[in-house]
């Protein structure tokens, strides 16, 4: 699994880009989030995807030949954080649910609402966490389930910024011109 | 100055210095095509939208500036498909424009509505839709510097009619390009530059691999500086011909699945590839996993993607072909590889000592004979246009080119149909040029409609059909891999020169060896167009061949018997 942040232009369509791009190099992706940044204009995405380091590299720098995408950088190997989160609705009744709500609890999750015949648990933190207390709430009955599907950054002076600067390019190109 | 959406546009184009547009009209773009005809803008009417884009194409590769292709909505957009694709395969410089219906008919599959940015999304650099009269100038200024930078591709602007017909304030200082404030990479690792440097400076049986980069970077000089410095001999990809003079002693020709047997041999046994521009394409390379298997491999491009991609290289940089090649030839050493150079020159055995033009006349008329004649009486100067298929590689294999764009043809994406339409768009570029298009029988009838442009735009574009009866290409497959079952490929043509006659285009037919050069140079004295139609041998194959999928060095040679087995010396 490669794990690669992209800045990109925030608006109508450059997710089709990035997923044309996927498709067309056949990477398959396990997980895709995008969301706004502090700068309205730039929206930034976390691509988990299945493939080698190569495969990466190719996503990588053809992400970065999109015009629309500013930056787009590989950090499976950097010191990072990914946090992943879910709603589950779990079958739960008047018998079961003081020891669910233990269970919720080592898993630091939250019990969001609380129904006669279930309730919903929210939870964050990395995919293995997450993993960990649906396999201890299967037992009593999965209803539904929801994931925002992973988010990244790396650690401290590990700084990704979006480029502020305009490209270098503004000059016009000139139809005949002659090399 | 206030102007509508489509004066906007045509001005936009002047300003950019475009002086041909090739197209078709309709409904959807036909306000563009009135603002058009007051502008000092020349417009060829083709025949069909394909070969509006392979002209365009071929315009930017004769010229190596941007070409400009128009179409309608719908099936006018369709139709350029295969023309973009083909300009993305070979990273030719393109900006396409269509029209689209007005904004508020959008997703309404309104008539000749198609969502044609959907459709070319992953066959172009770039594509948008606009929709307001304010975006057009910025747009078509943003799209050529998209086409034309980095490595270069085709972009597509759709331009809806109500945009078109829409007014506004026009000032060219306000629309310039504003693109995405992209990151700028640091591309220099001087690791990377010093273990290349190192590479080159040790390697005892270099050969370095040339590819179109070079062509698009104009970067033919410091190429020739620097293979003359390192002394290290050239294999050149199909696309790559023309970059470095084929007369140079240190010009091995062409590499790969119809490369020559030394040239493939040498790449096998080289102990070193300096990959310039190129981009380890199947079709050059042969099985990967044996592919140079004792060689390291240093890769020089400017596209980051390319890099590992197909084949895992020692040392990358990143970078313009001809900026990098300057960097690096400070730090190159004179070396003398003579050694290595004549152990090539002897694995071309006697094949090279045996001039196809000494071989004595049986009265078969072959398909190299045509093209090399082609050569000797063009002294190698014309611009030649081929389409795809065997005399596509017998071009590469017996013309020889010492210009750059003297060669232009579809390598990517093995376009069949691209010649004719882009053979115009290359002598639009360049007027003064003798241009050829070379076709087979099967290529030239998917687009001979524009026999049609020629006419209408008067040119002197000159046509040899190698006419073998067959998709000759396919029916060599089909000869060596499926028992010579000739599904599909025998193929019925018109007369052809009865055909050019129909359209104003004089036509000759030429059957015998001894009629070549008599046909060929009464078309040249002609200053019009003319069609020669060459019934050449049916059953010829074109040698070497590496099978697909097969290695560089496991070669079907020439058999000993036929009268095409020896190549020509340029």
């Amino acid at each position: 699994m490669q794990t690669i942040v992209a800045y990109v232009e925030n608006k109508p369509g450059v997710l089709n880009r990035v997923a044309s791009l996927t498709r067309r190099l056949a990477i398959n992706i396990d997980s895709l989030t995008v969301g706004p940044t502090e700068n309205e204009e730039i929206a930034r995405m976390t691509i988990c995807a299945h493939t080698d380091e190569r495969g990466a590299h190719r996503l990588e720098a053809s992400l970065e030949n999109l015009v629309d995408v500013l930056l787009a950088e590989n950090i499976t190997d950097r010191p990072m954080l990914e946090r992943d989160l879910a709603l589950i609705k779990v079958a739960a009744d008047q018998q079961n649910r003081p020891h669910l709500m233990e269970l919720i609890k080592v898993f630091r999750g939250r019990v969001v609402d609380v129904a006669p015949e279930s309730l919903i648990v929210e939870v964050s933190g990395t995919v293995d966490k997450i993993d960990g207390l649906l396999e201890v709430l299967r037992p009593f009955g999965v209803l539904e389930m929801a994931r925002t599907g992973r988010i990244a950054m790396t650690r401290g002076n590990d700084l990704l910024r979006p480029p502020a600067e305009a490209g270098p390019k503004s000059a016009d190109a000139k139809a005949p011109a002659r090399k | 100055m206030k102007l509508t959406g489509a004066e906007i546009l045509c001005e936009t184009l002047t300003r950019l210095g475009v002086r041909h547009i090739f197209g078709y009209p309709g409904g959807a773009i036909l306000p563009v095509y009135d603002a058009l005809g007051k502008s000092r803008l020349h417009h060829i009417l083709v025949r069909h939208e394909q070969g509006a884009t392979h002209m365009a194409d071929g315009y930017a590769r004769a010229s190596g500036g941007v070409g400009v292709a128009m179409a309608t909505s719908g099936p006018g957009a369709t139709n350029m498909v295969t023309g973009i694709a083909t300009a993305m395969l070979d990273s030719s410089p393109v900006v396409c424009i269509t029209g689209q219906v007005s904004s508020k008919l959008l997703g309404s599959d309104a008539f000749q509505e198609v969502d044609i940015t959907g459709i070319t999304m992953p066959i172009t650099k770039y594509n948008v839709v606009v929709s307001k009269v304010e975006d057009i100038a910025r747009t078509v200024r943003e799209a050529f510097l998209i086409a034309n930078s980095g490595r270069p591709g085709p972009v597509l602007v759709d331009v809806t009619k109500d945009a078109q017909q829409a007014s506004a304030e026009f000032e060219w200082d306000a629309c310039a390009p504003k693109l995405p404030p992209k990151r700028v990479r640091r591309n220099h690792d001087q690791e990377e530059f010093d273990r290349a440097v190192e590479l080159l400076n040790s390697a005892k049986r270099p050969v370095i691999l040339a590819g179109r980069g070079i062509l698009l970077s104009g970067a033919m000089q410091t190429f020739e500086k620097f293979v003359h410095t390192s002394n290290i001999p050239v294999a050149m990809t199909l696309l790559g011909i023309g970059c470095f003079p084929a007369s140079d002693p240190l010009n091995l020709g062409m590499m790969g699945m119809h490369g020559e047997a030394w040239v493939n041999t040498a790449i096998q046994e080289a102990d070193l590839l300096i990959a310039v521009g190129m981009r380890f394409d199947d079709r050059v390379t042969g099985d990967l996993r044996t592919y140079a298997r004792n060689a390291r491999k240093i890769h020089i491009e400017v596209d980051r993607a390319e890099i590992n991609k197909n084949v895992k290289v020692d040392a990358a940089i990143i970078g313009d072909a001809g900026e990098t090649l300057e960097a690096l030839l400070p730090h190159v050493h004179e070396r003398d590889h003579s050694a290595w150079v004549a152990h090539i020159q002897q694995l071309k055995g006697d094949s090279a000592v045996r001039d196809i033009q000494s071989l004595p006349d049986t009265g078969h008329l072959y398909a190299a004979h045509v093209i090399n004649d082609l050569w000797k009486a063009t002294q190698g100067n014309a611009v030649v246009v081929t389409d795809v298929g065997q005399h596509q590689m017998w071009e590469a294999q017996y013309y020889h080119y010492n210009q750059p764009r003297t060669l232009i043809t579809s390598g990517g994406l093995g376009t069949m149909g691209f010649a004719l339409p882009a053979a115009i768009g290359a002598k639009m570029a360049r007027p003064d040029a003798e241009v050829w298009v070379v076709a087979g029988d099967g290529g030239f009838q998917m687009t001979m409609c524009e026999l049609a442009t020629i006419v209408q735009e008067k040119l002197n574009v000159k046509i040899a059909i190698i006419n073998n009866g067959y998709l000759g290409m396919v029916r060599q497959w089909q000869e060596f891999f499926y028992d010579k079952r000739y599904v599909a490929t025998p193929l019925v043509a018109p007369n052809f020169a009865a055909l050019a006659n129909s359209f104003g285009i004089r036509g000759e037919t030429v059957t015998a060896r001894k009629e070549v050069i008599p046909a060929i140079e009464s078309a040249r004295n002609s200053d019009q167009a003319v069609l020669i139609d060459f019934r050449v041998e049916q059953e010829d194959s074109v040698y070497p061949m590496v099978p697909a999928g097969a290695a560089l060095h496991d070669m079907i040679r020439r058999p000993h018997n036929p009268l095409v087995e020896t190549a020509s010396e340029p």
